[in-house]
């Protein structure tokens, strides 16, 4: 019951704070989030689960309860954890909690709904990651859009109405065309099945795979249905070409929903990715390698070459993500266990470093009232606590050993190397290493105008040292990115864990 | 019956209540004529459909209607005329909802109005009739039960006299549904002659007496067909309603929009599950009706969403959108060929339960609106949020409900009718178009109602507003259908079985 106590608190604490008043709604929802960051940490160090969830591993915390029959199939309230979700829940705890205080800063209007959206968004974030129905799964998938909407769309910069609903759209057609093949995909398996239960539903494409539907044959059934809801989350990710929504959202977000954007929303992208098309699909994995790791290195090249291309320090971290997010996708296809391992590893260093930079990025903001690179330059001698976590973040970005990035990568680029599934490993993986490159290019190029040289400043503001509630969140952050730099074995283990059933099915093929 | 060894014909008790409580109010009004005491009224109106739903609720959950229990069992009343199933209850359960709601909130909005108790008697002589045509298992009872249901309706929507939107949409509205009925008789008359019977299931049996009638009783059934689309507000007799929903009072057109197109649908659910079982049917006038319902359920889906994302006026895209609703409500009879029919069929029904919440409450936010006096265009709702937070997070759960987003009742019934619908075309491939239009339809659909949210949330209001008042019965109708929206996900469980009782009752 404890998952249920988690999402509970988090979705009793946005009704309170929703009905509380605006002065005291961001102490209040500091408070409560604590909760669930706790409840989070507790499962983190009580965790015995082992194996995969979709794989008939030992799950931990978890609950089952019958929810709807309909004809001869169930939906069930099932949820449980093992070594791929626990990291996320405690990734998304964490930041919502850290979200909170850094908003405090630039937050000066509706308080309380605010962060009671943030609060319920905080909710079906961890029902994500935890849920184990399909039905159950997509309910808190498809509710994470509405309070993300909101955010954007009240709270965001001057072209927040536009940006709103560009991700709105997108992700939800998205969604539509995911939820459309998969339904199919349930009916095709037709007699074997008997719930949307995953891990029932992953066994049967096991077991034989679908008989078919509507006079498609099985594989293809199968291949068509993988190809749709591949696509269905790379809206979400986002790869080349799916990604414009993601610089315009993140543009326009206020500086707490870019952190939950970039930190947690996006890897529900890539763990879907990982539950559904590269857990349950190995076959059609290894048919489209290929292909899938070439637009990957496209987000990779591409991104990164977006990212050097803006004067904008949010849309330069923002494309960043773009091109992050493609060493996710090659660390998945590769298929070995430094590859899914690795990649399942950045998803949570990406969460946090990402989550750093816009954090840095808002708190330079917040002084400066502007974003632009040419604005302003030598930020260092006025706010040096601030600007030294901005490049720390940075070189967390671009692999400094010992921060959690670069292991997140290596392992990424050591599993694709030797990958025998994916032909030309090594040729893709030597071009995406290139992306490294290009990385520490922007990144530093943007560092050195913005931070170093001669204090200079183009907007009206004086520029003082940012308040302690600013700096605190961004110091844990940056305490995590090193810890798990230092001993990534505190999640890697469980991960490797997970994904070993995973292995075993594709390396087989 | 053995509910308490009740006499049989107290079966019929949901709609009695809401009869006598009508009566009740006449009672009241006629000892006082001139009382204009709101409280009075509105409070026996919504007691007494509050009553007829706790007893709706208690007959189905004690197993009234369902088959196959001894001693309860399908009741049937006057020789057949009436039936209590659970089919019967399931829609006076949400017509008691749905006419609470509407009383409750008709409490502030009437403020100032001279017709206090005949306004109330007038809801529940219609709800009466729309509890009846759940129960009604004749035509010639379904046709007493439709002008019940249609009579005071045509009242109610012109019963602000003074204003010239109202008395122009109540004449539309009386003069397409006289029309509608006349049609609908008229096919009775036909069926009639071709089967000799009036009774549902006399009817049936009879089908293959009526063999070289084929094309009248072809004739006949095209005829209700067109009856029913009066009723529910589908194609081609829907242009009334956003005629009459934007011209009637607000909550009238809530009720309207929720509880008579319920009552529509039961009678079109019985009538052709009961009467006209497909396979028999076919073999008599040699075209499959479901045909009919495809095309009807298309179209009436395409034109009420694209007709409401074209709208400026809230009111009239509610209207829209309320046809567009009807259109997915349709594939339940759609898809009765085809094998799993009677899971598309309660999926239907669910969405028609989860509907009553959303829509009246879409409804009577509008009703708040016009009592706040804020005009009735998008651009007259921009910014409301900021000074009436609760009322409009209400509303933004109505529109993302109505558009079927998680994490609300609107996202269950859609995507089960989605998914009953995709399983159900496995054998008949023709249904494959019919998801599609659901699925094209409802992403349109989510266009016009963030356009809403957005007005309502992230928009600057164009021109400053006085305070706004804050009507306890308008807001407590409001709050309570949400809340049954948000509700309604989780308890999901049990709706899901009723409908799926609800739906096995009549398809064999």
């Amino acid at each position: 019951m404890m998952i249920e106590a988690l999402i509970a608190v988090a979705l009793l604490g946005a009704l309170v704070t929703f009905v509380a008043p605006n002065r005291i709604a961001g102490k209040l929802a500091f408070a409560i989030s604590l909760v669930p960051a706790a409840l989070s940490l507790w499962l983190f160090a009580a965790f015995d689960g082992s194996g995969n969830a979709l794989r008939g591993g030992e799950l931990a915390f978890e609950s089952q309860a019958a929810w709807i029959e309909i004809g001869e199939y169930s939906i069930s309230w099932f949820v449980g954890l093992d070594g791929i979700s626990l990291p996320l829940v405690v990734l998304t705890t964490i930041l919502c909690t850290l979200a909170i205080v850094s908003s405090w800063t630039p937050i000066d209007e509706r308080e309380s709904q605010f962060y009671g959206l943030i609060l319920f968004i905080e909710a079906n974030l961890i029902g994500v990651f935890s849920a184990l129905d399909f039905f159950l799964w997509f309910v808190f998938w498809e509710a994470v859009l509405i309070p993300m909407y909101l955010l954007i769309g009240i709270w965001g910069g001057p072209r927040r109405k536009y940006a709103a609903i560009k991700f709105f759209v997108y992700t939800n057609v998205a969604s539509l065309v995911m939820f459309g093949a998969f339904i199919a995909l349930v009916f095709g398996l037709g007699d074997s099945v008997t719930s949307f239960a995953l891990p029932e539903i992953a066994g049967a494409m096991l077991d034989g795979g679908p008989e078919g539907f509507f006079g498609l044959e099985g594989t293809t059934l199968a291949s068509v249905v993988f190809v749709a809801m591949f696509l269905g989350f790379a809206v979400k990710v986002p790869i080349v070409p799916f990604h414009t929504w993601l610089p315009d959202a993140h543009v326009e977000a206020p500086t707490p929903a870019s952190v939950l954007l970039a930190g947690v929303l996006l890897k529900m992208g890539t763990y879907a990715l990982l539950r559904f098309n590269f857990t349950m699909f190995p076959e059609q994995v290894e048919m489209y390698a290929v292909p899938i790791a070439a637009i990957a290195v496209i987000s990779v090249i591409y991104g990164a070459m977006l990212a050097l291309a803006q004067t904008d320090l949010k849309r330069i971290v923002a494309y960043s993500s773009v091109s992050s997010m493609g060493y996710v996708i090659l660390g998945l296809v590769a298929y070995t266990q430094f590859g899914v391992g690795g990649a399942t590893f950045q998803m949570v260093s990406h969460g946090l470093i990402s989550g750093l930079m816009f954090m840095a990025v808002g708190v330079i903001y917040n002084a400066t009232h502007t974003r632009m690179v040419t604005d302003m330059s030598g930020l260092a001698d006025r706010m040096p606590i601030a600007v030294g976590i901005l490049i720390a973040g940075a070189f967390g970005y671009m692999g400094l050993p010992l921060m959690s990035g670069f292991y997140g990568e290596f392992t990424i680029f050591f599993g694709a190397f030797g990958s025998d599934l994916l032909d030309y490993s090594p040729l893709f993986t030597a071009a995406a290493m290139f992306g490294i490159v290009i990385v520490a290019g922007y990144l530093l190029f943007a560092l050195q105008r913005t931070v170093f040289g001669p204090y200079r400043l183009e907007t009206d503001y004086e520029v003082g040292r940012a308040p302690l509630h600013d700096i605190a969140p961004m110091v844990v952050l940056l305490g995590l990115i090193i810890l798990l730099g230092v001993a990534p074995d505190l999640i890697f283990d469980m991960i490797t864990d997970a994904i070993d059933p995973i292995i075993q099915y594709g390396g087989d093929l | 019956m053995a509910v308490l060894e009740l006499p049989e014909w107290m079966a019929l008790a949901p709609a009695l209540l809401l009869a006598g409580t009508a009566l009740v109010l006449f009672l009241l009004d006629s000892i006082n004529p001139r009382s204009t005491n709101r409280t009075l009224f509105a409070g026996v109106a919504v007691l007494g459909s509050l009553s007829s739903l706790a007893v709706a609720v208690w007959f189905t959950a004690a197993g009234v209607g369902a088959t196959g229990i001894e001693n309860y069992g399908v009741i049937d009343l006057m020789g057949g005329q009436f039936i209590v199933d659970q089919l019967a209850l399931y829609f006076m359960i949400i017509i008691a909802i749905v006419t609470a709601l509407v009383t409750v909130a008709s409490h502030d909005y009437l403020r100032d109005h001279t017709y206090q108790a005949e306004y109330y008697s007038l809801i529940l002589l219609a709800a009466t009739g729309m509890s009846m045509m759940a129960a009604s298992n004749s035509l010639v009872t379904i046709f007493i039960a439709l002008e019940l249901t249609s009579l005071p309706s045509y009242a109610l929507v012109a019963i602000l006299k003074d204003n010239r939107g109202s008395v122009e949409a109540g004449l539309k509205y009386f003069l397409i549904g006289a029309l509608s009925s006349a049609i609908f008789v008229y096919g009775v008359s036909l069926v009639y002659g071709a089967t000799g019977s009036l009774q549902l299931e006399d009817i049936a049996t009879n089908l293959d007496v009526a063999g070289e009638m084929g094309g009248l009783l072809g004739l006949g059934i095209l005829m209700l067909i067109g009856g029913i689309a009066f009723k529910t507000a589908s194609v081609p007799f829907h242009f009334w309603a956003p005629e009459a929903y934007e011209g009637a009072p607000a909550p009238i057109s809530a009720f309207l929009s929720s509880a008579s197109k319920a009552a529509g649908f039961v009678l079109a659910f019985r009538v052709f599950t009961t009467a006209f079982p497909v396979a028999a049917t076919t073999e008599v006038i040699g075209v499959d009706w479901t045909l009919a319902f495809v095309i009807l359920a298309i179209v009436t889906m395409t034109v009420g969403n694209f007709a409401a994302a074209t709208q400026e006026n809230v009111k009239r895209m509610l209207a829209y959108s309320s046809i567009g609703h009807a259109g997915y409500v349709l594939i339940g009879l759609a898809a009765l060929s085809a094998e799993g029919g009677e899971l598309v069929m309660g999926a239907a029904m669910m969405h028609l339960l989860v509907y009553g919440f959303m829509n009246t409450g879409a409804f009577l936010f509008v009703a708040l609106a016009e009592y706040w006096g804020v005009g009735r265009t998008f651009e007259d709702y921009n910014g409301l949020s900021k000074q009436a937070p609760f009322a409009c997070a209400a509303m933004a759960v109505f529109m993302f409900s109505l558009a079927g987003v998680p994490p609300f009742g609107g996202f269950w019934s859609k995507y089960l009718l989605y998914t009953q619908t995709i399983n159900a075309a496995a054998d008949n491939t023709i249904l494959l178009v019919l998801a599609a239009a659901l699925v094209v339809n409802s992403a349109l659909s989510l266009y016009y109602y963030s356009r809403l949210v957005k007005a309502l949330w992230i928009e600057e209001p164009i021109l400053e507003r006085d305070r706004l008042a804050q009507p306890t019965g308008l807001y407590a109708a409001i709050i309570a259908a949400a809340v049954l929206t948000v509700v309604v996900l989780p308890a999901f469980g049990p709706v899901a079985d009723a409908a799926l009782e609800a739906a096995a009752a009549v398809v064999a």
